[in-house]
């Protein structure tokens, strides 16, 4: 499917979803509640097929915390870019998308590591880089005064 | 290792853990595996990695973009040029650069001839894990002619840091044309001593087929691309899929077997070198005329947005995600690396297999330690 067509096919699958065209691939935008049945469906339904989760990074935005995926269909060799995000910069808690996809195990576990976003029903959700004196580094607020040096 | 399996050590009906690594000879690096045990066979395998996390994404974010492809050599450092090429790509492609063919091309040649080295180190490496040391001098000694041709024209020989926004850092040697070809030559004559070395021993087969199966549905569910994913059947050679730079305009082959075991996943990479060698023949005697870069402005400021860009490294497919918001340094960049993914896998395609295909297993998968601790 090209970007027109997935764009009326995710409208006929998601609501409440905003749908942007970026400069490269379609860029769906999903409330943190909603996003693992779209994540499930966008996988499951013959049309999209989207089995290949290449890319989940978490980012600060400053006032809020989001998780981008970035899905492929080996299929069809389309993709799409869902987001979410979570202002709860406290106890940020999202759904983890392990059971649709094997390689979110260890993508999940490295933003949790980096950023501190939690996943919910992640199998073994520990820390991967860092022990656990460490912050969350790619937090904008990460303060380090030894190795981080401000002009 | 915890007090109650010490305890236990002697009783081989209990699961025992051990510690492969962070040192061990097999591992290439610092991984450090801890292994559940029952006798002999493994019955779980948990990564601990971050022995070397240096923090390269949160270092990107106070640096400019032709200061992150000097950072990006240091993640895999076996095929470094294609980790700069990609950076540069995704610069060139946000600021709607075009590239001249020339760059294009000398590009191209740089990263197969990157992606032979690679693959000739694993080579020898994976010989020498399961026993054979001879493979460690005969791949190491053809490696060493191609780190000679990157030498003489890069100034460096494994982290080359060839690439710039725009192009190259400087032409390409009067030899280098002459010095390619002469390899090709020579490279095609050797290859085949690799296949009576290796490839047909019969040690080696007993060692290798069937084991750590990965089935075409389990690669792409894990994210696992490059040989490794193609030897399950996974299609997923970004050069033919979304051509960058030169690859649109060769002939070659995207190798692929359904088996999924290590030797597949070993033949994979002995074909893989020969269509390398393909596409430098191709190109090495038509490297057009022109400049070797483009004026860029002192100052690269990506426009505001998020930009993609993925390559075809030795090791399978380097995304790099840029979130700009316009000013000199990103906001946020992500590298999706192929050996992360890669790595993810172990615990599920070495599961019931001994110790010692543990080793082979590991050492199919290609893995280089940097670029999953980034």
């Amino acid at each position: 499917m090209d970007k027109i067509q997935l764009e009326s096919f995710l409208k006929t699958i998601a609501s409440g979803v905003e749908i942007k065209e970026g400069k490269q691939y379609l860029e769906v935008t999903v409330p943190s509640s909603s996003l693992h049945q779209l994540a499930k469906s966008l996988k499951e339904k013959e049309e999209s097929k989207f089995d290949f989760l290449f890319c989940l990074t978490g980012v600060d935005y400053g006032t809020e915390l989001g998780v981008i995926y970035h899905l492929r269909s080996t299929s069809y060799d389309h993709t799409v870019v869902l987001k979410t995000r979570t202002a709860d910069r406290e106890n940020p808690i999202l759904d983890s998308v392990c059971d649709i996809w094997e390689t979110a195990e260890f993508h999940e576990r490295e933003v949790f590591d980096l950023l501190g976003i939690k996943f919910k029903n992640h199998p073994d959700l520990r820390r991967l880089f860092l022990d656990n004196s460490w912050g969350f580094p790619l937090r904008k607020d990460y303060v380090d005064d030894i190795n981080i040096v401000t002009k | 290792m915890e007090e109650k399996e010490i305890t236990n050590l002697t009783d081989e009906h209990q699961e025992y853990v051990i510690n492969m690594g962070p040192q061990h000879p097999s591992t290439h690096g610092v991984l450090r595996l801890k292994v559940s045990l029952k006798g002999e066979i493994v019955k779980s395998i948990e990564p601990h990695i971050g022995y070397i996390h240096s923090g390269i994404e949160k270092m990107c974010e106070s640096i400019t973009y032709p200061q992150i492809i000097h950072l990006t050599d240091r993640m895999d450092y076996i095929s470094a040029h294609i980790n700069n090429e990609a950076v540069c790509l995704n610069v060139e492609k946000a600021l709607e650069i075009d590239i001249p063919d020339r760059i294009k091309v000398i590009r191209t040649i740089m990263s197969e001839l990157t992606r032979i080295q690679s693959h000739q180190l694993w080579w020898a490496c994976f010989g020498m894990d399961l026993g054979g040391l001879t493979c460690f001098f005969y791949g190491l000694r053809d490696r060493e002619k191609i780190l000679d041709i990157f030498e003489e024209t890069c100034g460096g020989r494994m982290i080359v840091s060839y690439n710039c926004p725009g192009g190259l850092m400087y032409d390409i040697h009067p030899n280098f044309q002459k010095r390619v070809k002469d390899f090709i030559k020579y490279f095609r004559k050797i290859l085949p001593e690799y296949d009576q070395l290796l490839t047909g021993n019969v040690i080696f087969h007993e060692r290798s087929k069937g084991i750590g199966t990965l089935t075409k549905e389990d690669a792409i569910s894990f994210g696992v691309t490059g040989p490794t994913g193609r030897a399950s059947g996974f299609s997923c050679d970004v050069r033919k899929h979304e051509p960058y730079s030169a690859y649109d305009r060769v002939q070659f082959k995207e190798i692929l077997f359904d088996e999924g075991d290590t030797f597949h996943r070993y033949l994979a990479r002995i074909d893989e070198m020969w269509e390398s060698m393909k596409i430098i023949e191709q190109l090495i005697d038509n490297i057009p005329e022109g400049p070797f870069a483009v004026k860029m402005k002192p100052i690269i400021k990506l426009p505001e947005g998020e930009y993609y860009q993925r390559v075809e490294t030795a090791r399978g497919e380097l995304g790099v995600f840029v979130i700009s918001d316009g000013n000199k340094n990103p906001y946020r960049v992500k590298f999706r690396s192929p050996n992360f993914s890669n790595l993810s896998v172990l615990n599920h395609i070495a599961k019931g297999f001994k110790i010692a295909d543990l080793v082979a297993i590991g050492g199919s998968l290609d893995l280089i330690i940097p670029d999953i601790d980034r």
